[in-house]
C-alpha cells in the first residue's frame, strides 16, 4: 500500500502556553484532497503553516511527503506550494520579477516563468510592480507562484479569495482538483469546501472534532464548528 | 547556495535601486552629521584622533539605518516565508545580506567620505588614500557580517529599532576601537600609517571570527 501523501498522529502546536493545535490526526492519500474547516482561531492556518515546514510540531508526529517533521524538512521543502493569505510577493518588483526570483530559488528553468503568466492570465501585466495590481490580480500571481515548481502537495488557505468567476476558473488547472495533486484547503465556503474534498478535517480551538471523509458530513454538522 | 545567495542579492538590490531606502538615508544622515560638525566644532579643520573618532562614529551610527532596514522587505512582504519554503540552504540569506550591506557601505563611503574631506579635514590628507581605503574596506565587512547576523535576530521583533542599535553598538566597539586608531595618524597634519599592520590584523581578525559565528548559527536564527 503507498505511503500516504500527509499522516498527522496527534499533532500539537503551541504558541507560548497557549495551544494552537491538540491531538490532531489524519491520513491524507496521495492525490486526494482534505477541506480543513473551522472558525478564526480554530488553528487552520496553523495546521497549514506546521504542513509547509514554516512552524514545527511541539507534539505527535506528523509526516508529510514521507518524510518526517521537523527532522527531515528540508526534504519537503520545494516540494510544497503554499499559498497563503500573504502573496509572498514583493511589491516593488513586478510580477515577472517575483516569479524568476523564486523560479531561481527552486532552480526551475526561466522559461517556466512565462508559461505560468500565461496560465494565470497575468502575461499584459507582468512587468507591472506588484503594488500596482488589484488583489485578484495579486492572487493570480500568488497561484503562480505557488505553483511554478510543480509541486506533489499545494496548502491553500482561502486560495480563491479575491478572484472573480473567469479568474477562479483559470486558476483551476493550477490549483483545482484537476491539478491531480494532493491538496490541504482552507476554506470558510463549507459546502463548496466539502464537495471538492475527498476528506474533511473540522477543528474547534486548536481541537480536532472530526476527520473523516467529505461525503459523511453534511453542511449542517460543519456548519456547527462556526458557533 | 552561491545561486541562491545572487538571486536574493539581485532581488535585494533591484528592491533598493527602486524605493532609495537604505543609501540614501544613510548618506543623507553622514553629510549632515559632518555639516553639523564642520559648524558646531567651529573649526577650519580637524586632525588626528578627533577627525577619526568622527568620521568612524558617524559611519557606524549611518550603519544602522541600513541594518535596520536590511531584513525589512522579508518581514514586511512576507519574502521570508517564500525563502524558507525554496530548497536552498538558509546560510546563503546571510551570504546576500551581508553582501548586500557591504555594498550598501561602500556606496555610502564613496559620498560620505569625500564630504568629510571636505568639509572637516586638512589639505594633506589625500597622501593617506590607499591605506584608509584599506581600513574601510576590513571595517566594511565587519559591519556588513555582525549587520546582517544582529538584522536577522531582530528582524522578528517588533521593538526592532531599539534592538539593532542595543545589540549592534557593542559588537561593533572593537571594530569601532581599531578602525579610529588605525585612522587617527593617517589623519594628522603629517600623515603616518602609525601600527597599521596591527590594527589591519585585528580587523580582519574581527571579521574572521563574525563570519564564522555567522555561518555556524545563521541557521537557527531563521528556525522556529
Amino acid at each position: 500500500m503507498a505511503e500516504p501523501a500527509i499522516a498527522l498522529q496527534g499533532v500539537e502546536r503551541r504558541y507560548g502556553e497557549r495551544i494552537a493545535l491538540r491531538n490532531v490526526t489524519v491520513e491524507v492519500a496521495e492525490g486526494q484532497t482534505l477541506a480543513v474547516l473551522g472558525a478564526n482561531g480554530a488553528g487552520k492556518t496553523t495546521l497549514l503553516r506546521v504542513l509547509a515546514t514554516l512552524l514545527r510540531p511541539h507534539g505527535g508526529a506528523a509526516r508529510v511527503l514521507g518524510s518526517l517533521l521537523p527532522e527531515e524538512s528540508w526534504k519537503v521543502r520545494g516540494r510544497v506550494g503554499y499559498l497563503g493569505h500573504d502573496p509572498l510577493l514583493y511589491r516593488e518588483l513586478s510580477g515577472r520579477q517575483n516569479l524568476l526570483y523564486h523560479a531561481r530559488l527552486h532552480g526551475v528553468p526561466t522559461e517556466v516563468v512565462d508559461l505560468q503568466l500565461e496560465a494565470v492570465g497575468m502575461f499584459r501585466r507582468a512587468d507591472s510592480p506588484v503594488r500596482e495590481l488589484s488583489r485578484g490580480m495579486l492572487q493570480r500571481l500568488a497561484a503562480a507562484r505557488a505553483t511554478l515548481h510543480d509541486p506533489a502537495l499545494l496548502l491553500l488557505d482561502e486560495a480563491r479569495a479575491g478572484l472573480d468567476p473567469a479568474a477562479a476558473d483559470k486558476l483551476e488547472p493550477l490549483i483545482g482538483h484537476e491539478s491531480g495533486r494532493t491538496r490541504v484547503l482552507i476554506t470558510h465556503d463549507v459546502e463548496g469546501g466539502l464537495a471538492e474534498s475527498d476528506l474533511a478535517l473540522g477543528l474547534r480551538g486548536g481541537d480536532q472534532v472530526f476527520a473523516t471523509a467529505s461525503a459523511a458530513i453534511d453542511g449542517a454538522e460543519a456548519r456547527r464548528l462556526y458557533t | 547556495m552561491l545561486g541562491a545567495a545572487r538571486a536574493i542579492l539581485a532581488k535585494d538590490l533591484a528592491i533598493e535601486w527602486r524605493t532609495k531606502e537604505s543609501v540614501p538615508a544613510m548618506a543623507l544622515f553622514t553629510v549632515t552629521v559632518y555639516v553639523l560638525f564642520h559648524f558646531g566644532l567651529d573649526r577650519d579643520s580637524l586632525e588626528g584622533d578627533l577627525a577619526s573618532g568622527v568620521l568612524w562614529v558617524t559611519l557606524l551610527l549611518a550603519a544602522i539605518i541600513g541594518v535596520t532596514r536590511l531584513f525589512a522587505a522579508e518581514r514586511e512582504q512576507g519574502g521570508i516565508d517564500g525563502l524558507l519554503l525554496a530548497p536552498v540552504d538558509r546560510t546563503s540569506l546571510f551570504v546576500a545580506k551581508a553582501t548586500g550591506m557591504f555594498i550598501y557601505l561602500v556606496a555610502l563611503e564613496i559620498v560620505s567620505v569625500p564630504v568629510f574631506g571636505l568639509l572637516l579635514l586638512g589639505p594633506n590628507v589625500s597622501d593617506a588614500f590607499p591605506e584608509l581605503l584599506l581600513i574601510l574596506l576590513l571595517a566594511d565587512i565587519g559591519l556588513a557580517t555582525v549587520g546582517a547576523l544582529v538584522s536577522a535576530l531582530a528582524s522578528e521583533s517588533n521593538a526592532r529599532e531599539l534592538i539593532v542599535p542595543l545589540l549592534l553598538l557593542p559588537l561593533l566597539v572593537p571594530l569601532l576601537i581599531a578602525s579610529a586608531s588605525a585612522t587617527a595618524p593617517l589623519m594628522r597634519q603629517v600623515a603616518v600609517a602609525e601600527d597599521l599592520g596591527r590594527w589591519a590584523l585585528l580587523l580582519a581578525g574581527y571579521d574572521l571570527m563574525f563570519l564564522l559565528i555567522a555561518l555556524a548559527v545563521f541557521d537557527f536564527l531563521l528556525d522556529d
